[in-house]
């Protein structure tokens, strides 16, 4: 197994390198520059970085006013304060017209941990993603949130980019191009199709592994771009599989499993299994303790794929 | 300083700013008459005295910001850019008409000249500080205006961006408070707080000074005090009147958001051609 990174800190190191890359990039944080890893930045373009304290609707505000102004902002802050507190502040001053400001949400989900639910964004991609204009990437890795912070900053118009605490393997493949709007596939399987996004892209193919000792052929697709989806793929999926399951370490209200069911609810597909938190609110507890209590290991993964199998019948 | 032949041309625009308001928005039609014209002395003397602001090139890098925090009172900021001529007058009774651009709140992607989306209140004056700090990250020297309703500053993320503006010593920031004492439904909350206004803003490390909102002249120099600050943000509290140069209207949060009957509006145009008429002969 190849080594073990938060995506938090791959996003830090690209966003320096950005930083040195080019001189309209701009960095804004409220009060969490250790966290989110902009500090990084924040040392190295002191003249382009500005920590706004404990404010992070001035945030979102400010950054929108900068990239009106021919900037590219970044904005970051946990992805719940983010994208709940501000959700407002992004619709009207962000989305609506489409500006160049970046907005990265950190220790994302369930296993942002102890902090409990207040901290806990379980709803955050289902409110990004129903905005106009807004992108939405949650990349599985350290390799892909790279080049995702890359895309994020290349791409005209918002983009909100989902970054996480919780130590994952490198998944992607040697070579691997992230692009917008466009899924990937990890592993072949005739008989499931699993798409993944965060996290879950390396508890999906630990599951995948497990199917298979049960005679279950698993393909594996990492979602990376909730929005645009890769509506093609999806599609591909829902007819080559005899069952298409989402896991997402987010709400199955909204996110990428509701994204999936969208495509899925417009045509003559496989049915769908949605694998996330279900309509509920988290709780304070270890990450893995979280993960396993709420159904989100490879192992759980695992069951609840097989026990959607057997009823498919 | 602005001298009297000066002040006599700003009056006489603000009198035509008000004309267009006026027939822009017509007899019968909800609209937002009494913030559009306790603004409108303010608007006039920043796009016709103040701003450097050129209106074939609105996009020009260099040029002062204008943000109308309170976005309900965009009427008044799309007639000065009509006057200017990034907008024509014919586009004016477009106004939140399907299809126009002229929208019931600004945005900015669909209409020249305005420089951010607003509506939902308070958000502004962050806003703004972001264009200035663009402006010292860049090294271009414009200046931005955020015009700020009394009722809005209800909004805590004003507080927020008080607190940035002054920590970051934006010297290029000017707040203008659209102080008419009425929101939608009431009086604002501004004469019931102490400290008052004025020394609430000073508290948060702003230069303040507090002014006649119908005053010209006072506008006027208040504005060009306010660039000569350069250690940090200012703010004018403009004791203004809601629906102000309409007798009716005049001090009517009833007329926040709403329609006038026909003969209102007659009313209403009789008692602004009747300001115009002091001008009449003199060129525009």
């Amino acid at each position: 197994m190849s080594p073990m990174e938060q995506t938090r800190f791959a996003y830090g190191e690209a966003l320096l390198e950005l930083g040195q890359e080019r001189s309209d990039i701009v960095v804004l944080d409220a009060d969490l520059y250790n966290s989110t890893r902009t500090v990084l930045f924040g040392k190295a373009f002191p003249e382009r970085f500005l920590d706004l304290g404990i404010a992070e609707a001035d945030m979102v505000s400010t950054g929108a006013g900068l990239a009106a102004s021919g900037l590219v902002a970044f904005c970051n802050s946990f992805a719940m304060f983010l994208t709940g507190r501000c959700y407002d502040q992004i619709r009207i001053q962000v989305a609506y017209p489409s500006l160049n400001v970046k907005l990265a949400g950190s220790s994302a989900g369930l296993t942002q941990g102890p902090d409990g639910a207040s901290h806990q964004s379980l709803e955050d991609v289902a409110l990004m993603r129903i905005l106009p204009h807004m992108t939405v990437l949650v990349p599985a890795d350290d390799v892909e949130t790279k080049q995702a912070t890359k895309a994020a900053a290349a791409h005209q118009g918002p983009v909100y980019l989902r970054l996480g605490r919780y130590p994952t393997p490198t998944i992607s493949p040697e070579g691997y191009q992230f692009q917008i709007g466009k899924g990937v596939e990890l592993r072949p399987g005739r008989d499931i199709a699993i798409i993944a996004c965060g996290i879950m892209v390396a508890k999906a193919l630990e599951a995948a592994e497990l199917l298979a000792k049960q005679g279950l052929q698993a393909r594996v697709i990492n979602m990376a771009s909730v929005k645009p989806l890769d509506r093609a793929l999806v599609e591909q999926a829902g007819r080559e599989a005899k069952l298409v399951v989402t896991a997402e370490e987010h709400s199955i209200i909204g996110g990428l499993g509701s994204a999936v069911a969208e495509v899925l609810a417009e045509g003559n597909y496989a049915p769908l299994w949605r694998i996330g938190t279900r309509d509920e609110f988290g709780q304070s507890a270890s990450a893995d303790e979280l993960l396993d209590h709420y159904g989100l290991t490879g192992p759980k993964v695992a069951a609840q794929i097989a026990a959607a199998w057997a009823k498919l019948g | 300083m602005a001298d009297a032949a000066t002040v006599d041309r700003l009056e006489h625009l603000a009198a035509q700013m008000r004309y267009h308001i006026v027939t822009m928005m017509g007899a019968n039609k909800v609209h937002h008459f009494g913030g559009s014209l306790s603004a409108t002395d303010l608007v006039t003397a920043l796009y016709f005295y103040k701003m450097r602001y050129d209106p074939k090139n609105p996009a020009w890098p260099e040029r002062d910001r204008f943000i109308m925090s309170k976005g309900h009172s965009v009427p008044a900021q799309y007639v000065a850019l009509a006057m200017k001529g990034v907008l024509s007058v014919e586009e004016l009774p477009t106004l939140k008409q399907l299809g126009a651009r002229l929208q019931g709140h600004p945005a900015m992607h669909l209409t020249p000249g305005l420089e951010g989306c607003t509506g939902s209140l308070g958000q502004g004056l962050s806003y703004a500080n972001g264009m200035a700090l663009a402006g010292l990250i860049t090294r271009r020297d414009y200046h931005v205006y955020c015009l700020i309703g009394d009722g809005e500053l209800d909004e805590g993320q004003n507080w927020e961006a008080a607190m940035t503006s002054a920590t970051e010593c934006l010297h290029n920031v000017t707040a203008i408070v659209d102080r008419n004492g009425l929101k939608a439904m009431d009086t604002t909350k501004c004469g019931r707080i102490t400290p008052p206004l004025a020394e609430r803003w000073a508290a948060y490390g702003w230069a303040v000074r507090e002014i006649d909102g119908h005053d010209m002249g006072q506008i006027c120099d208040a504005l060009d005090w306010a660039t000569s600050v350069y250690d940090g943000p200012q703010v004018i509290i403009a004791r203004t009147v809601k629906g102000k140069g309409i007798s009716f209207t005049e001090n009517q949060a009833a007329f926040h958001n709403s329609a006038v009957t026909p003969e209102q509006y007659a009313t209403a145009l009789a008692e602004i051609k009747a300001k115009l008429a002091r001008w009449e002969g003199s060129p525009a």
